[in-house]
């Protein structure tokens, strides 16, 4: 679905609001929007908000071999995607502009910026090194992507632990956390990302953006900094001009922001290893505010499963008693069988045998499969049954013809209802094994 | 119309050793859900089941299809798009549950609802029912089912292992049983959403 495009009404309020340094959410110019970031219960797992704009994050790590020029490092590997959740507009695997984009300026931010020590994920040199792999997801678009994304791969990272190894000799050996507590990666710095909206050729500037401002402005600055004031990226986008002093104004308030921020990380890290230490509750669960009226939680319920067995066994009773198989497959290799050999075709009598089946699943317990029961009732298929033989020697054409629009339909839908009821018994084992498909 | 699913693992106690040997698995673990918790899409939410990777997108569809009322939207495209967070077992089933929500979110009109239901034999023929990803795994058969929420009917079956036609009615009964309890979580959290009108 194409993106709503912003009316010409929109536009200029959005502009005068900006130049009478408004905003429409009631934010000063420098202001960021509310960021919350919580933990799943696996390491390297968290989701950020920023305002409404959600990212998720997670890590995995894989044991590969290295590249051949830079034998004693591991492998950094950053995929952003947009995925359709985030916004209609987003095309489910393709490569848009600001996709690339977005990939790209993540890569200068964290994996140029060497944040990750990668000489200590190396097990043995030429041989094995770990492949850390972030993924980060857009859940939802309002606004600012890269800030919020650069926040989530930090956060992911910094909570992140891989499994520890032990090499002896030629032989490397990998732990489970039950049996050695995992390694966190060692991380010299945090680069975070602080967008900058430029509007009427640089004369106003924003920061933080949402989505509305971002339709609107002319150029946009991020750059990417880290707590002890040092540039790791910089970027301007949009084609605008912007003079010195404009762009150390920036690098001044992007100082404090990624001040802010990062205090805020290590605190939402803190507390989450507290909470893990102290055995309490954690996750996702955990971070659903109960007092939301959206949200709903359910402790723990068991289930009275003591019935179960008679029930089954009481199905099972009233149900005809499946008829004789073939005995004797001929099993040539493991995973085929033949059904006899030599015997005359009797493959009619299988499919009879098959359609006896079904009815007995169908036994009003349980399986009897919606649709053709439901919609048109047995009324209908009752009185299908009756004249059915004229109905259906009937010329649809002549049944067109006549006005009543009591008999007709009715006539019409039985005629599909026992088509539908001959062939749903066939179909039946088709999808079966359609479906256990994806599961492998 | 989209939804988020996530979900995360939690443990619940389960480590002690059970005197009947029905007891253990019987239960369904925790549950949260969160509606319309994305701005942008027109439904969502997340639901928690005691539990991430992409998935059985062909299950989940042809549940959905059976129970939204699609003559009423002619040219309408209905989107889900779930997005897994960690899975700690009974994906499937959790995938459904939030599809269902998600789609409740929306608006979009159903038939009736439905939820998935995971049940796991284990090598003595134990029921487990929403088994976590390590009994998952040492079961000796998985199966999941969704069902209806008007008569407790079954949509969708799939099921992976070796089983006995006694063991599936037996697991199709339990799910029955555990299908109620989660109706009754839909109704209470809706209940709870509308209850400011």
């Amino acid at each position: 679905m194409k993106e709503t495009p912003l009316s010409n009404c929109e536009r200029r309020f959005l502009l005068r609001a900006i130049e009478e340094k408004k905003r429409l959410d009631g934010r000063q110019t420098y202001d960021y929007r509310n960021i919350k970031i919580s933990f799943g219960t696996d390491y390297g797992c968290c989701v950020v908000e920023l305002g409404k704009t959600r990212v998720l994050g997670q890590v995995s790590c894989e044991l590969v071999s290295p590249k051949l020029n830079r034998a004693t490092e591991g492998i950094l590997f950053f995929n952003l995607e947009l995925s359709q959740m985030a916004a209609p507009a987003f095309e489910p695997g393709r490569q848009s502009d600001l996709l690339v984009k977005l990939n790209r300026l993540l890569e200068r931010c964290l994996r140029n910026s060497k944040c990750i020590d990668t000489e200590s994920l190396c097990v043995v040199a030429g041989e094995k090194v770990w492949q850390i792999r972030v993924d980060l997801h857009l859940l939802n678009h309002d606004g600012n992507i890269i800030d919020a994304a650069s926040i989530a791969a930090v956060v992911a990272l910094c909570h992140f632990r891989r499994p520890d190894v032990s090499v002896q000799g030629d032989e490397v050996t990998l732990y489970t956390p039950e049996e050695r507590d995992p390694v966190p990666l060692s991380i010299h710095h945090m680069p975070i990302c602080v967008s900058f909206a430029f509007f009427q050729q640089g004369t106003y500037l924003l920061v933080d953006p949402n989505e509305r401002e971002e339709r609107v402005m002319d150029g946009l600055l991020v750059l990417a900094m880290n707590k002890h004031r040092e540039i790791c990226t910089i970027q301007s986008s949009g084609g605008i001009m912007l003079l010195k002093e404009q762009v150390l104004r920036c690098s001044k308030i992007a100082g404090v922001k990624v001040a802010e921020i990062t205090e805020l990380i290590q605190k939402a890290l803190e507390n989450d290893q507290k909470v893990r230490k102290e055995g309490g509750k954690f996750g996702f669960a955990e971070s659903i505010a109960n007092q939301r009226i959206t949200a709903f939680k359910m402790e723990k319920a068991p289930i009275d499963t003591s019935d179960v067995e008679e029930k089954a066994e009481e199905i099972i009773a009233e149900a005809e008693p499946p008829s004789e198989v073939v005995s004797k497959p001929v099993l040539w290799t493991p995973g085929t069988a033949q059904i006899g050999e030599g015997i005359e075709n009797s493959w009619g009598d299988l499919e009879d045998s098959e359609k006896e089946d079904e009815d007995e699943g169908g036994s009003d317990e349980a399986i009897i499969l919606d649709s053709i029961t439901m919609d048109t009732g047995v009324e209908v298929s009752n009185i299908g049954s009756q004249d059915a033989p004229i109905v259906l020697s009937d010329s649809e054409e002549e049944e067109m013809i006549i006005l009543e629009p009591d008999k007709n339909p009715k006539k019409i839908r039985t005629k599909t209802i026992s088509a539908k009821q001959e062939k749903a018994p066939s179909k039946k084992p088709v999808k079966k094994r359609k479906k256990k498909r994806p599961a492998n | 119309m989209e939804g988020v699913m996530r979900s995360d693992a939690k443990i619940c106690g389960e480590s002690g050793t059970e005197s009947s040997p029905r007891g253990l698995g019987c239960s369904l673990r925790h549950f949260a859900c969160e509606q319309n918790l994305l701005s942008r899409p027109d439904g969502s939410a997340s639901f928690l089941q005691g539990v991430a990777e992409k998935s059985r997108e062909w299950l989940i569809r042809n549940t959905c299809e059976a129970v939204v009322l699609g003559t009423l939207h002619p040219r309408t495209s209905i989107t889900v798009v779930l997005q897994v967070i960690s899975d700690a077992g009974s994906l499937l089933a959790c995938c459904l549950n939030a599809a269902c929500m998600a789609l409740v979110d929306a608006g979009v009109p159903m038939r009736a609802l439905f939820c998935g239901v995971t049940c796991a034999l284990d090598s003595d023929g134990t029921l487990m029912l929403d088994p976590t990803a390590k009994q998952e795994k040492e079961a000796r058969a998985v199966l999941t089912f969704a069902l209806d929420s008007v008569e407790r009917k079954l949509l969708m079956s799939t099921t992976k292992g070796l089983y006995s036609d006694a063991e599936l009615q037996q697991c199709l009964a339990a799910a029955q049983a555990a299908s109620q309890h989660v109706f009754r979580f839909y109704r209470e959290s809706l209940q709870r959403r509308y209850s400011k009108s």
